[in-house]
């Protein structure tokens, strides 16, 4: 029997690191491409200024791409040595992805972030923008593969369990690739990285320029990052994934704890827009609600149904049911696999099997559960509503704010006054915390929303963990937290002493406190 | 295109190639982590040796971080039962390698000199721990590691941290620390001048020494003193075997039998006992790269001879023999590795041509007037 503590401690583990990995690799996918940006210009107009402004928001993506790489190989160690059943479970299909991950995306971007930093000297001006944009696919080209197989985990597609091999088997690359979800998370969150570098940048402008120092450049990155921020901001907006939450009954059961929508509701169903859900009496207390809007955000269509939480568990009582069927005949088939009435009978309740599985936190042999785990696994066969539900409208209320400020400053940079505007830029600066705030509610959703499995009706959490003791989960976590907290701190002050240093920590003589040593001599 | 049983040779090959990768392209990297406050007498010229491998490094960690995704996807429950076996030493692993991008890239950037000597010592932590425990690991490979495997295909390891402390394991460790170091070592002497250089190549001797020397007591523990093992029912090559179906003996000597069978397989061990030497020579005539390439030469063969004893177990279990992870039972399936292994014969060509014309790029020696000129551009 696995221990209920190892799983918990396995699941906040992973949380904290994944979530930690989280706050560095939005700015790495933003940042880069806004390097490119800016040296593309620089090589286009010539002007120096646009080249030093590669660098120097270099130097900062370097101190943030560092702990990206050191936060990055946790994730990939930790399917081994702490999800060992899951990456046996469904490594055929899922292991591939973390396979190209890394020969067509991670080798890209380490390869040439090297020469990005050392290669200015040794390479022509083209081959060296050559090296950025690299750089920069090869970020974002490490997300596609990511989020491809993260998209596989809320929505599996393309692979069937095998009985001989007791493991999910890849049948179809095609659909694995083209998975529906996949695209419509890559694309949301590879533009709220986007987002993310954009507001960094258009934040620490918005500071120098309050300060009156550096203000040419400080006024170009400003330009720049409203304009890719702008762009950005409503692509995440407007693809957010919700649209992706019709597809699958994980998927469904994640939009119904996104509304809090207990019952189903006559199409196109309304947005809960405020309320108390109340996990108790199934109810939203002091509920707000818009008419339609839901409807159209979830189906794009105003007739099509979103199901609702209670009919949501009615039917995965069902599927438990019918998973111990499936589970007792799997283990006809363990024993011989030439059983042929057991086969026929597998293949019809094989698609269960996963919600079957569900029962084996509380009993051991699946086939003997009693009616009260049926009904204690139906119950948790869905996440929890609250977390989910603010968690979700505090992401959207982020971008919200978001837009208004690059809107904002994308409309007086085109009056070229954004740089008089001091309000703006006071709120450009202190809403820099706001995508990151957003990412981090966004994952939580995302992958919280997924529980209580780790492939969406294949493989539950529960069932997913290493063998491993408590004691050494202890230790690990407390081993992350001290090198996790020293680390972030050693981080957050070199990021602070750059930023104000500003482009005068380039050493070239051009900008405000050389300037100054200049004119007190 | 390749039947199944052909392919799983192949992936058994390219897993092989890809720890080879990782030890030649990141090995010299930490060797000169771990000889960093040592040979650096001056803040200078540690920068020299940093930089020597700063804008390069990182290209050569991702070999282990690929290495990592292709057992997870070609042979998954060999990385699930290795990784949730070796716990707590794979987070100590992971441990170390925290500190190389931060400590390359933090370093330099004040001028603190207790900032800059800690984080030297943090390099030298992060050349170290992951030179130890990988070989640490492999010795206890050699040997067998105590996991047991249900009908559930579920893995359960019966060991601690400390039990992974054998002699016979650090023996193994001597000899991956000296042959990290010795790497190291012959890539500053090519890629270094003056002092520096010269402390280099007096690393370059005693660590060939120290390694030709463990290696061979190595190889004669393994002949006369360690179990090997060897499948002794019937092999499935065709489908996937079930774990359990088959017999295992386990007896001393039982490593060398591939020597036997495959005669050539002989050239690996010879090569990597009497290549140290030859790097000591090319190095002392100042052929500094084909001494480069010639330890490149000699950390391959130390693996291959590893792995090639062992064939075709991959993780040998010591408690119970018949759960021993081998080619024929813990691949992917058929369709899997026939897709994977298309992606990386296209993919891995690109990579190696790429990361070849980054190191042309970044070709010739650095030195201090290099770090003068540069103080604020350089690691």
């Amino acid at each position: 029997m696995i221990i209920n503590e190892v799983v918990e401690l396995s699941r906040l583990q992973f949380a904290l690191t994944a979530l930690y990995h989280f706050l560095f690799v939005p700015l790495t996918l933003g940042l880069s491409f806004l390097l490119a940006i800016m040296e593309s210009v620089y090589i286009m107009s010539s002007k120096l200024i646009y080249k030093d402004m590669t660098k120097f928001w270099g130097k900062l993506f370097g101190i943030n791409f560092a702990m990206g790489i050191t936060t990055g190989i946790t994730l990939e160690f930790q399917f081994g040595t702490n999800w060992a059943y899951y990456s046996h479970y469904v490594g055929d299909v899922f292991g591939p992805l973390l396979a190209i991950e890394g020969m067509m995306a991670f080798f890209l971007e380490s390869t040439f972030v090297g020469l990005f930093f050392f290669g200015w000297e040794r390479l022509s001006k083209v081959q060296h923008l050559v090296v950025t944009w690299l750089l920069a696919l090869g970020t974002s080209l490490s997300a596609l593969w990511i989020l491809i197989a993260n998209g596989w985990m809320q929505y599996p597609v393309g692979a069937e369990f095998n009985y001989d091999t007791m493991r999910m088997e890849l049948t179809s690359i095609a659909d694995l690739f083209f998975n529906p979800i996949a695209q419509v998370k890559f694309v949301h969150t590879v533009a709220a990285g986007y987002v993310t570098g954009s507001m960094f940048v258009l934040g620490i402008s918005a500071f120098y320029l309050l300060k009156n120092r550096d203000v040419a450049f400080a006024r170009r990155s400003f330009r720049i990052a409203s304009g890719f921020g702008l762009a950005s901001v409503l692509s995440v907006i407007v693809l957010g994934d919700e649209s992706g939450y019709t597809l699958g009954e994980v998927q469904k059961a994640k939009l119904a704890t996104i509304e809090a929508e207990w019952e189903t509701e006559e199409s196109p169903a309304s947005f809960t827009l405020f309320g108390f859900p109340n996990e108790e009496t199934m109810t939203t207390d002091y509920a707000i609600k818009i008419p339609w809007v839901m409807g159209l955000i979830a189906t794009r269509s105003i007739d099509e149904k979103v199901g609702g939480i209670k009919s949501i568990l009615e039917n995965n009582r069902e599927r438990i049911k019918s998973g111990m069927i499936a589970y007792a005949y799997l283990q006809k088939l363990r024993q011989d696999n030439q059983d042929s009435k057991a086969k026929s009978a597998f293949e019809a309740h094989k698609d269960d099997l996963g919600y079957g599985l569900l029962l084996k936190r509380y009993t051991d042999k699946v086939v003997d559960a009693t009616p009260a785990q049926i009904e204690e696994a139906t119950r948790h066969s869905i996440p929890k509503v609250a977390p989910i539900f603010w968690t979700f409208r505090g992401m959207v209320l982020c971008g919200f704010m978001m837009l208004f400020i690059f809107a904002a400053s994308f409309y007086y940079n085109t009056k070229r006054t954004a740089h008089k505007q001091r309000w703006l830029l006071r709120l450009a600066f202190y809403g820099i915390p706001l995508p990151w705030i957003a990412s981090e509610l966004g994952w939580v959703v995302a992958e919280y929303g997924r529980q209580p499995w780790t492939i969406a009706g294949i493989l539950p959490t529960h069932l997913s963990v290493s063998s491993v003791d408590v004691g050494q989960l202890y230790l690990s976590l407390a081993g992350f937290f001290v090198f996790y907290t020293v680390l972030l701190v050693i981080e957050l002050f070199l990021m602070i002493k750059y930023v104000r240093m500003g482009p005068s920590s380039l050493h070239t003589g051009r900008y405000h406190f050389e300037q100054d040593e200049v004119n007190h001599v | 295109m390749f039947d199944f049983e052909t392919l799983r040779i192949i992936w058994w090959a390219i897993l092989i190639f890809l720890v080879c990768g990782f030890a030649v392209m990141d090995g010299f990297d930490l060797g000169i982590g771990m000889l960093l406050p040592f040979l650096g007498k001056t803040d200078d010229e540690r920068r020299v040796m940093l930089n020597t491998i700063g804008p390069t490094w990182e290209g050569n960690q991702t070999w282990l971080v690929t290495l990592g995704g292709i057992s997870f996807g070609a042979w998954s429950l060999v990385y699930a039962t290795f990784f949730s076996g070796l716990y707590t030493g794979m987070l100590v692993l992971l441990f170390g390698l925290f500190l190389r991008p931060v400590g390359f890239d933090y370093r330099s950037k004040l001028a603190n000199p207790r900032w800059r000597s800690a984080w030297d010592w943090a390099l030298f932590v992060g050349g170290a721990v992951p030179s130890v425990v990988l070989s640490l690991a492999a010795g206890n490979l050699i040997m067998g590691l105590p996991f047991q495997i249900d009908s559930d295909l579920r893995s359960t390891y019966s060991g601690s941290f400390w039990d992974l402390f054998q002699p016979f394991a650090l023996l193994c460790v001597l000899v991956g620390v000296s042959l990290m170091c010795l790497h190291g070592a012959v890539f500053l002497h090519w890629r270094t001048e003056a002092a520096l250089a010269e402390r280099a190549r007096r690393v370059i001797l005693w660590s060939s020494l120290v390694f030709t020397v463990s290696f061979i007591a190595a190889g004669v523990w393994v002949a006369i003193g360690l179990d090997g093992y060897r499948i002794t029912s019937a092999i499935d090559t065709i489908t996937i075997a079930n774990l359990s179906s088959k017999t295992v003996s386990k007896e001393n000597g039982l490593w060398l039998a591939n020597y036997s069978t495959y005669p050539w397989l002989r050239l690996s061990p010879l090569l990597a006992t009497i290549g140290a030497g030859l790097v000591i020579f090319l190095s002392s005539r100042r052929y500094t790269g084909w001494a480069f390439l010639m330890s490149g030469l000699v950390v391959i063969c130390v693996i291959v001879t590893a792995a090639g004893s062992m064939f075709p177990f991959i993780m040998p279990s010591s408690t119970s023999p018949t759960s021993s992870l081998t080619v024929w039972d813990s691949s992917a399936s058929h369709y899997t590795l026939q897709f994977l292994f298309f992606a990386t014969v296209l993919m891995m060509p690109i990579v190696m041509a790429y990361t070849a014309w980054v190191y042309r790029v970044l070709r010739g020696k650095v030195t201090v007037e290099d770090i003068q000129k540069n103080r604020n551009v350089l690691y």
